[in-house]
């Protein structure tokens, strides 16, 4: 039940019924061509009420007339209804997020050369222009977009993600995005605004879902095609039927030609049709990811191959010390020790895992006069100088190249452990003692749960899964394998994402990945959905065609589903359609011919009461069934990776043979209702 | 009655064991791959480039293939007016036929260039021997056409991308010569030896066992049948078609006769398999089309062999099943079998009268020709086929969540729009046709009384018949309908041009631009083409395509005449 008042608000019914109405303008209207036709059939029928009313007596009576017309109406308004729910919808959800940039004083920076004045000018949000810096500390409300350009704050980005840990931002990295609307928690940046007000992302999607710049996606012009097509196939039978009529001396009323024409288009998908487009980007914005095109939302359901960065996607953060191996002849203790030593001021996940991992009291740690040396491109090792004491920790080869210089041997058994660890998935870093070897410390990365479940999903949708990390080979494999990717990328640069997805999409693929980094800009671009997280870089942002407002690197999962979801919606309903249409000819065509050849009550197989209450049944039935399916426009149909073939199975019974079924049942039920009256 | 079903049986079996090694053959021979006929035909094929100056290993994109085949046709056209109009001038005219008039001469060299053979003539007296020679001739180019247009589809439907397909002028020459010659001259001999005739002297007179002096028409009448059985052709040498005992002696003629109907139709699908190397796909639009197939044969067979009942009621025993309109030695089952399989084919040619059936087994033959694609016309079958495998793929392909693609190609809005305006053209050109007649009809009965032989229901089931035939460029007729007049054959004339050209050219240019897309590779997300499942899925939308489109004008014809039949 929750989620039905979801669905149907009430303040969002009464903006979406002034809606219907107002979408009845056929300049809108001509937008939708099987709508646009029952447009005209209504206006015809309005001007046969008017004919009967000044006099004429060959139509039937006025008020079968005028009940036609009025339910011909309902299917236009039925049909506006729909799209116009899916518009309300997504602007709430839009304008939601639009509340948290509302009107909040800035505090404007004056920039003098390369330095800041440090003079604070509070003005409104809404006029700062892309360029300016502000100046945010503890408590205030960032007023724009922008990108930290000095200084780091934890910032609570709960009113855009809705997740309530707070996140750290910081200028500099790939992580010095900021989102209007957000509220820095501590400490205080200075930030450069990246969007003109009124362009940001959010803008564009709200603008995309209100319509003003909504344009129809390939697939959806394809369909309109078809339907165009059926639409023109029942113009021309419904007009021929004219002399076919008076060929068997069967004369048959202006009522009954429009209600046989109209109940045979597809109104019910050309109803639904804008709906199910809207509906699939509202999805997407509360899977809380922006969406640049309805297109891009539709190309990600035909992806074939996925590109997922390694670290934060298929593992958690990042690498954990697991072990320790000391050599044959080192004190356990001893090594555990000088390991911790080299990672006091080791400020990396992996240096305060292995400080986790040795467990040691504080006291046990204090040394005089350490001087501690950084991890170096170039030295590839870490460390700290103490006394006559130098520990230090680094790559395998690294460690070897400083023992072996000063004469000292690699031991085997080490070597050993080295080689073992790498096969394992782990990352070995030997640590040496006065250029002596002591030990090894594996580093291991830790697979999400549940990832290899999702990776299997996948890999029944059709889509293939690539790893990029920047880990060796053999590493690379071995996660590959656990996780159950397919693919990956070892000792990635930026430049081998762009080449794999050049290579993929040479061979005709439809490649998607998910970026951060101003590196992966480029990649994002090339890539056919290109997902940027909204912590990332402005340029990554400009450069894909959706942002994920969550930072999850598992969203590019949703959204696949997203626009496959969006594309089924429209095949079954275009099925059901179409496949309804039987049991419409069932209905309307005894009912036109019955008066003048009386044996075809034969074909009547539903027994319907009258001539006049199986043609009212019959249009009945094709207004009522657009509101019906309303929730499943806008919903979308379910989903399930069981192999295309199979799917197809699946919806064709439901949605074909249920299209075939389901108005037989309903027809003759509302002509069971309207035969009281008439 | 159990032996005719044996019959009818036996004849499909044998055609389609028949198909299968043809199919291969077809296939080799749009591969370039030898064959041991090569020997014979290598010669005579570069003959005729060297003569014509053509060269064959030109490759063509789809539009200059559409533009090859239609200036041929064009040219053909022309020649075929000029001999039809001054027959009388030109030799070989021993019975001293008379030319045709300018709309009769429009309409059947249309006919016969679309391989219509629709028939507003009767061949004894309307044509010369050299008429008849040039629609022999025309048979054979009309059915090569299609066929070699159906190969150059075959060549943009492989598995990567490719510009060009192949040169128009070698597949339609490797076509007449390779396929339809070889197989022509086996059916003729086998005809002849059963007592068709093959002359060119004139009427024959004989003494009847009454004494009085009868003229018997006759010419060169084996080969005339052989190709227009085997190139879905279906016109006639002499105006009862295959009814008639010179073109159709006997039981085993027909049997012979019945199986060339179909055997390249369906062997067209088979070399599509050995062409593609998609033998699981050929399958499935092999069980598509037989389904098909059989849904209309089976019925129409059960109707005949009933009977009729309102014949009963008038005293006449139906124990041998309805016979009006058709020969005693072809029976019921038969007879009913060849209604649906030159239906089914766009042949046209005929061994009883359509216009006799029960009211049911006309509307399973109208029906055939109506979805024109449960086998269909040599080559052009196919062609049919390929839109309502375009339409399944599109709105299947939507069901399963992905763009739709076909054999790696994806289909876009262009593919649809032509797609949509060539499954358009068929119920427009009957439909609109049909109601054109019904209009003046009703506005001047008396004027036009000479077009129905029936009025009511039946008499409206003759005019959907002959534009139903016309624009399947079936050519068979449900007779009863005065049908050489100006209006019936330049309507049929445009009819057949539209419903001839357009649905090739359509096909043509959807496989050209998607030979021409990038190739994608399937995936386990990719729909399947080679499936059960989605066979089922092109046979519904075949089926609602035809019956949402034709079922109120059937309802008005045979249906109502059914209904007041029962009643």
């Amino acid at each position: 039940m929750a989620n039905k008042s979801s669905l149907f608000q009430k303040s969002l019914l009464q903006s979406a019924i002034k809606q219907s109405v107002v979408k009845l303008n056929p300049k809108l209207m001509f937008r939708n061509p099987v709508m646009f036709t029952v447009e005209i059939g209504t206006a015809i029928m309005l001007g046969v009420c008017i004919w009967i009313l000044s006099g004429n007596t060959t139509q039937g009576s006025f008020m079968y007339n005028f009940i036609v017309f009025l339910v011909l109406l309902a299917t236009l308004l039925f049909a506006n209804f729909a799209e116009a729910i899916a518009e309300a919808r997504g602007k709430a959800q839009a304008d939601s997020l639009r509340k948290t940039r509302e009107e909040t004083p800035a505090k404007k920076v004056a920039e003098v050369g390369k330095i800041y004045s440090h003079q604070v000018d509070i003005i409104p949000s809404s006029q700062l222009k892309k360029g300016d810096l502000f100046f945010c500390e503890a408590g205030d409300i960032i007023p724009s977009d922008g990108e930290i350009i000095e200084g780091l704050a934890t910032i609570d980005e709960s009113a855009i993600t809705g997740e309530s840990a707070p996140v750290i931002r910081e200028a500099g990295g790939d992580k010095s995005s900021v989102t209007g609307g957000t509220k820095v928690l501590s400490d205080a940046i200075t930030v450069r605004v990246t969007t003109e007000q009124g362009e940001s992302f959010l803008d564009k999607m709200i603008a995309l879902v209100e319509g003003a710049s909504r344009q129809k996606t390939p697939n959806e012009i394809a369909l309109t095609i078809l339907l165009a097509g059926f639409t023109l196939v029942f113009i021309i039978v419904t007009i021929t039927l004219k002399p076919f009529a008076d060929y068997a001396n069967t004369p048959i009323t202006i009522a009954a030609f429009i209600a046989l024409f109209v109940c045979l288009i597809p109104t019910t998908i050309g109803g639904l049709l804008s709906a199910i487009g809207i509906a699939g980007m509202d999805r997407a914005l509360r899977a809380n990811v922006i969406t640049k095109s309805g297109r891009a939302v539709e190309t990600a359901g035909d992806i074939d191959v996925l590109l997922l960065d390694k670290t934060g996607t298929i593992t958690i953060g990042n690498r954990k010390a697991t072990h320790f191996y000391p050599a044959n002849s080192i004190d356990e203790k001893h090594f555990i020790r000088c390991v911790a030593l080299s990672s006091i001021s080791d400020d990396t996940p992996e240096g305060k895992s292995i400080i986790e991992l040795a467990g040691l009291q504080p006291q046990q740690l204090s040394i005089i006069n350490p001087r501690f040396i950084k991890f170096t491109a170039e030295t590839r090792c870490s460390g700290v100088d103490f006394e006559n004491i130098r520990i230090r920790k680094g790559a395998s080869d690294a460690i070897k190249n400083l023992c072996e210089q000063a004469g000292n041997k690699f031991p085997e058994e080490t070597a050993a452990h080295v080689h073992t660890i790498s096969a394992n998935g782990g990352t070995p870093l030997v640590v040496a003692e006065n250029e002596k070897i002591i030990g090894v410390i594996e580093l291991q990365d830790i697979i999400k749960p549940g990832i290899h479940e999702r990776f299997e999903r996948l890999r029944k949708m059709g889509i293939k899964t690539v790893m990029v990390t920047g880990d060796n080979p053999l590493t690379a494999k071995f996660i590959a394998e656990k996780a159950g990717v397919d693919d990956f990328i070892a000792e990635a640069k930026p430049e081998d994402k762009m080449n794999y997805i050049k290579k993929e999409q040479a061979e005709g693929r439809l490649v998607a990945m998910m970026g951060d980094g101003t590196n992966d800009a480029p990649a994002l671009a090339q890539a056919d959905v290109g997902v940027a997280m909204n912590s990332g870089t402005q340029a990554a942002k400009e450069a894909g065609n959706m942002v994920d407002l969550d930072n999850d690197p598992t969203k590019l999962i949703e959204v696949v589903e997203i626009g496959k979801q969006l594309l089924m919606t429209r095949g079954t309903l275009t099925t059901f359609s179409i496949a309804n249409d039987v049991a419409k000819y069932f209905a309307i065509i005894p009912a036109l011919f019955i008066v003048g050849i009386p044996s075809l009550q034969g074909l009547n197989i539903m027994q319907l009461h009258s001539p006049e209450s199986a043609i009212l049944s019959a249009v009945i039935f094709n207004a009522i069934i657009i509101p019906l399916l309303i929730p499943l426009a806008l919903k979308g149909v379910a989903y399930k990776p069981i192999g295309a073939s199979a799917l197809l199975r699946r919806n064709l019974l439901i949605y074909g043979l249920g299209g075939v079924l389901v108005p037989f049942v309903g027809i003759k039920l509302i002509d069971l209702f309207v035969a009281l009256f008439i | 009655m159990n032996s005719e079903i044996l019959g009818v049986l036996l004849m499909y079996l044998l055609v389609v064991l028949l198909a299968i090694p043809l199919g291969r053959y077809i296939g080799k021979i749009f591969n370039y791959e030898p064959t041991w006929l090569d020997r014979l035909f290598n010669p005579i094929d570069n003959l005729f480039f060297k003569l014509s100056g053509i060269n064959p290993k030109t490759e063509m994109t789809w539009k200059q293939h559409a533009i090859a085949l239609l200036t041929i046709n064009f040219i053909w056209f022309l020649i075929c007016m000029l001999i039809l109009t001054n027959m009388s001038n030109l030799p070989l005219n021993p019975d001293n036929n008379p030319s045709m008039s300018g709309d009769l001469a429009f309409n059947t060299a249309v006919s016969f260039v679309t391989n219509t053979n629709l028939q507003h003539y009767s061949g004894e007296s309307g044509l010369s021997y050299l008429g008849q020679l040039i629609l022999m001739l025309w048979q054979f180019i009309s059915a090569g056409t299609g066929i070699a247009i159906c190969a150059v589809v075959f060549a943009a439907m492989q598995s990567r991308t490719v510009a060009t397909l192949g040169n128009f002028y070698s597949f339609f020459v490797r076509s007449c010569t390779r396929i339809l010659f070889p197989i022509a001259v086996i059916v003729a001999i086998t005809l002849v030896f059963n007592g068709v005739p093959m002359t060119f002297a004139g009427k024959d007179t004989i003494t009847t066992l009454q004494g009085d002096t009868v003229m018997v028409s006759r010419g060169p009448v084996a080969g005339f049948v052989a190709i227009k059985q085997i190139g879905t052709n279906g016109g006639g040498f002499f105006g009862p078609n295959s009814a008639h005992p010179f073109e159709n002696p006997n039981y085993f003629t027909n049997v012979v006769e019945t199986v060339s109907i179909s055997l390249i139709p369906i062997a067209m699908i088979f070399a599509l398999g050995y062409v593609l190397k998609r033998k699981k796909l050929a399958n499935v639009i092999f069980g598509v089309m037989t389904a098909g197939f059989l849904l209309l044969c089976i019925p129409s067979i059960m109707n005949e062999m009933q009977g009729n009942k309102a014949i009963e009621n008038m005293g006449i025993a139906q124990n041998m099943g309805s016979m009006e309109g058709k020969e005693v030695r072809f029976g019921s089952a038969a007879s009913a079998y060849w209604a649906i399989t030159t239906t089914t084919t766009s042949n046209g040619s005929v061994n009883s009268m359509h216009d006799s059936m029960t009211p049911l087994t006309g509307m399973y033959a109208l029906l055939g020709m109506m979805v024109n694609s449960f086998y269909g016309g040599v080559g052009v079958g196919f062609l049919n086929f390929y839109i309502f495998i375009i339409l399944a793929v599109f709105i299947s392909g939507l069901m399963v969540g992905r763009t739709p693609e076909f054999l790696g190609k994806k289909i876009e809005a262009k593919e649809m729009k032509i797609a949509m305006v060539i499954a358009l053209l068929h119920p427009l050109l009957i439909l609109t046709g049909t109601a054109l007649a019904s209009f003046l009809y009703i506005q001047n009965p008396e004027a036009y009384s000479s077009w129905l032989a029936n009025p009511g229901n039946h008499g409206f089931s003759e005019m959907l018949y002959e534009f139903t035939s016309s624009s399947a460029n079936n050519g068979s007729g449900f007779e009863g309908l005065g049908d050489n007049t100006p209006f019936w054959n330049i309507a049929c004339g445009i009819v057949m041009l539209l419903a001839r050209y357009l649905p090739i050219i359509g096909p043509v240019a959807i496989a050209g631009i998607l030979a021409g897309k990038k190739y994608i590779p399937e995936s386990a997300g990719t729909l399947k083409t080679d499936t059960s499942t989605f066979g089922l899925m092109v046979f519904a939308v075949m089926a609602i395509v035809a019956a949402l489109a034709f079922f109120p004008a059937l309802t008005l014809g045979p249906i109502a005449e059914y209904f007041s039949l029962i009643n």
